[in-house]
């Protein structure tokens, strides 16, 4: 292949990391802005979602397409009640601490790593996409599922902007985010908002490990990269904006690709993380966060 | 007894103690105990600037990896014989915490974690990367012959168990007495204070950045013996001693130890070194131990046992 269809390609490919990117840090980003907590077990959070899609898929055995329905619903809703109950039986106790939170979430990534070791296996295992077509390019065949990965993460991260800017929940939890206090005052009833956000962060890691499950195989290590790429996101997207964390996943989505594609993928993760390091140093508020209050 | 000799007297009989336990142990306690002296040596470096100066680290493993690695690579590549790979480890950790400390220092709180967490994923990355030299994946293992020394009284063989144990004690001897010097200096106590309140540390005019500086930097060399010495003793350099589980392993041991006191990781890596050996007799799941002993620490046992035990009743432990 030439230059140019190879660098198609790579593009092809960073958006899908992108997207699915975009949607596991926005999880990470909704409980860091509003409880100002970090969760380091998320991306076990989102490994337990691509086990759960196997384990539905499987029990639901019909055609690929409806076992891969159940799991985008049934998947999500489980790893929302294990982080519902997480949440309140240990972050509130801790009162958000910060520190001892994040003590606390690696005891939850260990325990939630050995869980899907005992139970699930050692192996890693697919999901049969729901569907197989392949949209041939002058140069290369690229699958329609991938495509239809970066259309619904579009979809879910306009609906999540709708709901944080146009409806009363979105206005309760912004309203939390700003001073979370005041919202007390105010009858907001915090601990609520906490418990629901802590929830709905985990429910989003989960529904982009379904949606990549397909292409690539549930496995219960997965959770490392995500994190660490999450993390990245959150912070050069800056705490708590929605459009930097959209921003930020393209970029390192976009880059992941293409030095992944021309380089090494190790080179590609080296790069990264010594970036996010680099600009927590020098710009804690994110490239485009705004300086803490 | 004066309050001075009553703490001398302690660590020396601890010490004491661990030196009977070479002739006492059966093969297997011996060799695990070995184990446990070096890991409590990386446990004790990391408690300086977690427990003593309040800088929660989640980037220790990096120190460790670079004293494993400055001592294999050093050995492996450049013929180095033991003593001297063991300076070049220390230079290497030394010259590691320097760097991220001038960088990460700028940073508190969470954004401190994240960035030494971030560094260590790196230094890891970059052992997987140069995998030519490092050995990638597979690691290095040390030749036996590569892990003697000649010295004025005959050969040293580090292959041989209880030379192993004597030189883990004498290391772990060494460092112990160091921390204790420090906790009890008055440097010791400025990083307290600084721990307990910055500002106004700062306010009487002392200079907190090079203070923390200098506890991550003596931290860092500590933890980069402690690799070393596991990578003489025990003849193998892999990147899994890199990875995030060897960061939060001396954080979880410090913990249940006790953070700030000066046997507390010694007790917290002897104590969650058995309980994962036992529970393993029952059970493969020892990553769930670990992690429902680091939920139930942060929610109901935040001093650890020493500090506890120094809250109740005594009051003069170090």
């Amino acid at each position: 292949m030439a230059f140019g269809p190879h660098l198609l390609l790579a593009v092809l490919e960073g958006l899908v990391t992108s997207a699915v990117l975009a949607l596991t840090a926005l999880g990470l980003s909704l409980v860091f802005g509003v409880m100002r907590v970090v969760n380091v077990a998320h991306g076990e959070f989102f490994m337990l979602g691509a086990v759960l899609a196997w384990a539905v898929a499987t029990a639901v055995g019909a055609s690929p397409a409806s076992g891969f329905a159940a799991a985008l619903v049934i998947a999500p809703l489980i790893v929302g009640a294990v982080a519902l109950l997480a949440e309140r039986l240990v972050l509130r106790r801790l009162n958000h601490d910060p520190e001892a939170t994040i003590v606390a979430t690696i005891g939850l990534l260990y325990i939630l790593q050995q869980l899907a070791l005992t139970f699930y296996g050692a192996d890693a295992r697919p999901v049969p996409p729901p569907f197989n077509l392949r949209i041939s390019l002058p140069w290369f065949g690229y699958s329609a599922y991938k495509l239809s990965i970066i259309a619904t993460s579009a979809a879910l991260l306009l609906l999540s902007w709708l709901v944080l800017t146009r409806t009363r929940a979105g206005l309760i939890m912004r309203a939390t985010q700003y001073d979370s206090e005041t919202a007390q005052a105010f009858g907001i009833p915090v601990g609520r908002v906490y418990a629901a956000v802590f929830a709905i962060g985990a429910m989003l890691a989960a529904i982009a490990a379904v949606l990549i499950v397909p292409i690539s195989q549930a496995h219960y290590l997965m959770g490392q990269d995500p994190l660490l790429l999450s993390f990245a996101v959150v912070i050069i997207g800056g705490l708590g904006s929605l459009r930097g964390t959209v921003v930020a996943a393209l970029l390192i989505g976009l880059c992941d690709g293409v030095i992944s594609m021309f380089f090494s993928p190790t080179l590609a993760r080296l790069i990264a993380t010594l970036a996010v390091a680099m600009v927590l140093v020098f710009r804690p508020q994110g490239l485009f966060g705004k300086a803490a209050r | 007894m004066t309050a001075s000799t009553r703490i001398y007297a302690l660590h020396g009989a601890v010490i004491a103690a661990l030196l009977a336990l070479n002739f006492l142990l059966p093969a297997y306690h011996h060799g695990l105990m070995a184990r446990i002296l070096v890991l409590a040596t990386f446990a004790m470096g990391y408690n300086l600037t977690f427990g003593y100066g309040g800088l929660l680290s989640l980037g220790h493993a990096m120190f460790f990896a670079a004293g494993l690695y400055g001592a294999g690579l050093a050995i492996h590549h450049l013929g180095f014989g033991v003593p001297e790979a063991f300076l070049a480890a220390l230079a290497c950790g030394a010259l590691l915490a320097l760097v991220v400390g001038v960088l990460a220092l700028r940073t508190t709180g969470v954004a401190f974690m994240i960035v030494t967490l971030m560094f260590s994923q790196a230094v890891q990355l970059a052992i997987l990367y140069f995998s030519a030299f490092t050995g990638g994946d597979q690691g290095l293992m040390l030749r036996p012959q590569q892990r003697r020394m000649e010295t004025a009284l005959g050969t040293l063989n580090l292959t041989d168990p209880a030379t192993r144990y004597l030189v883990a004690l004498a290391l772990f001897t060494v460092v112990l007495f160091i921390m204790l010097a420090v906790a009890r200096s008055g440097f010791g106590r400025v990083l307290v204070a600084i721990r307990e309140n910055e500002e106004r540390t700062r306010m009487l005019g002392y200079d907190t950045f090079s203070s923390r500086l200098t506890a991550l930097v003596v931290s860092g060399t500590v933890c980069a013996a402690a690799g070393a010495a596991y990578g003489l003793l025990f003849g193998y350099v892999g990147a899994n001693f890199a990875s995030v589980q060897y960061s939060i392993l001396p954080l979880l041991w410090v913990l249940l130890g006790g953070a700030a006191t000066t046997l507390g990781p010694l007790i917290g890596t002897l104590f969650m070194y058995y309980v994962v050996d036992i529970a393993s007799g029952y059970t493969s799941a020892y990553m769930l131990v670990v992690g429902i002993v680091l939920i139930l620490l942060v929610l109901f046992f935040r001093k650890g046992l020493l500090g506890t035990a120094r809250e109740r009743w005594l009051r003069w432990l170090p």
